[in-house]
């Protein structure tokens, strides 16, 4: 079985999040300057950042391995699709969570619709429907071909939600990201930023990995479950 | 595919002139919440002026997803879908057929709205009535192309009529922003919506090739 091949490979990707998380953790307390302007509420912006990029990420698998599924049907596909939105979705939530904590004392307020706002909000509920509509269909086969179409639509959708909304709020005022990417980061900071990234992504993939194994797992519970009830027809019909 | 569509948007009207059931209850819901922001927000003339388009399109966004709630409701509960299904006609008929019905109910409930929507909001819908009208079929369009192949999604699950809104609210957020913003072009309020009426236009094209596209996924067994 590639059971253990896959197992190894879980275990080599835990040792990965756990190393870069901890290496992450202590660059964001005792290597990265304090911001001189925002002061230590910056520093969330080292979990933030990184979390905003696996989510979208995230939701970009969910549009490729949907797209993929409908080519092959391959339940293979399916379950990938499924753990890609699942936690894609769980990041997301991350973020939502952790940008207001840092924009109310920088901002003054916990929420402005401001278009990255706006459209993380957007994408979120987009994925939590699907993943409401995964969960409100019985049959495995029907679930996995209407998801993949919702993968595929919500997908297409964000750059039309991304150009909506930034029109929309072109008419307002903007509030500044100080510390943005690129321009002006500390070195020390951007490595940080790289290490806490590198952590992330390591956790997401783990995540990731452990979701697909667990649907795998249920499946295989599933089919020895149907055997086993076909088994014991064939016994009672015999006697 | 031109046979099969006339057949089906033919067969919706049909059904629809008789029961009357999507319309009058997009309808209903529609002023229903009208009436409710009225005594919700108790805006003085000024205000109900400038914020009119956008009472108007959530009004209609939650009435219309109940005509569009119907559309595969229908063919379920009459165990229709199936007959649908084994049809040798090609499946982007079925869905053409059914998104212009949509298209057809919509505008017709927006235009059932609009004289009540300029009484409760003294808002002057007769200035640019065609550009208003435009925004409507614009609008209803897009509602529909994604709503009709949602409807159709929705009609499959356990939780039918939360499942369609679920969906369709967050995809349709574009079309909702470029709805609100012409229409408060075609009411005068705002000098300026061509980026919007473009929109409007890109995501109706989208959306409609997106759901021909599709929709032969949605429709099987």
């Amino acid at each position: 079985m590639a059971m253990s091949g896959t197992k190894t490979g879980s275990a080599i990707l835990a040792l990965i999040a756990l190393a870069t998380m901890l290496a992450g953790l202590a660059m964001v307390g005792f290597y990265a300057p304090v911001e001189a302007e925002q002061g230590v509420v910056q520093k969330i912006f080292y979990f933030h950042v990184p979390l905003a990029w696996n989510g979208f990420i995230g939701f970009t698998l969910v549009f490729v391995f949907s797209f993929i599924f409908l080519v092959t049907r391959s339940r293979k596909w399916d379950i990938r699709a499924h753990a890609a939105a699942e936690v894609g979705v769980l990041f997301t939530t991350l973020v939502l969570v952790t940008g207001p904590i840092w924009a109310k004392p920088i901002w003054g307020i916990w929420w402005t619709w401001d278009a990255r706002l706006t459209l993380t909000l957007v994408l979120w509920l987009i994925y939590v429907a699907y993943l409401m509509l995964r969960h409100y269909v019985d049959s495995p086969d029907k679930r996995a071909t209407l998801s993949a179409v919702v993968g595929i639509v919500g997908f297409i959708d964000v750059p039309l939600v991304y150009f909506a909304i930034r029109w929309w709020r072109t008419q307002h005022p903007q509030p500044v990201i100080a510390g943005g990417e690129g321009s002006g980061l500390d070195p020390r900071m951007a490595a940080t930023l790289w290490v806490c990234l590198a952590a992330f992504t390591a956790l997401y993939l783990y995540l990731y990995r452990r979701r697909v194994m667990l649907e795998e797992t249920r499946d295989e519970v599933d089919d020895l479950h149907r055997r086993f009830d076909e088994r014991g027809h064939k016994t009672q019909g015999a006697a | 595919m031109l046979k099969t569509m006339a057949a089906i948007l033919w067969k919706d009207l049909k059904i629809e002139l008789r029961t009357k059931e999507s319309m009058s209850a997009a309808f209903v819901f529609s002023v229903l919440v009208l009436v409710i922001f009225n005594f919700a927000l108790d805006l003085d003339t000024a205000q109900a002026r400038r914020l009119g388009a956008g009472f108007f399109w959530v009004a209609f966004a939650f009435g219309g997803t109940l005509a569009l709630n119907r559309s595969f409701a229908i063919e379920k509960e009459s165990g229709c879908t199936r007959a649908l299904m084994l049809a040798p006609v090609d499946r982007s008929g079925i869905y053409t057929g059914k998104f212009l019905a949509n298209v057809i109910f919509l505008v017709a409930t927006q235009v059932l709205i609009l004289p009540l929507f300029a009484v409760f909001f003294d808002v002057p819908v007769g200035n640019r009535l065609g550009t208003l009208l435009l925004v409507f079929v614009l609008g209803a369009v897009g509602f529909s192309s994604v709503g009709t192949l949602f409807s159709a999604i929705a009609a499959n699950t356990r939780m039918r009529e939360l499942m369609l809104p679920v969906l369709l609210l967050p995809v349709t957020i574009p079309v909702l922003l470029a709805a609100v913003e012409t229409t408060s072009y075609a009411l005068g309020v705002t000098d300026d919506a061509s980026f919007w009426f473009k929109l409007l236009v890109v995501y109706d094209v989208v959306f409609v090739t997106v759901g021909h596209l599709v929709f032969e996924y949605v429709l099987e067994e």
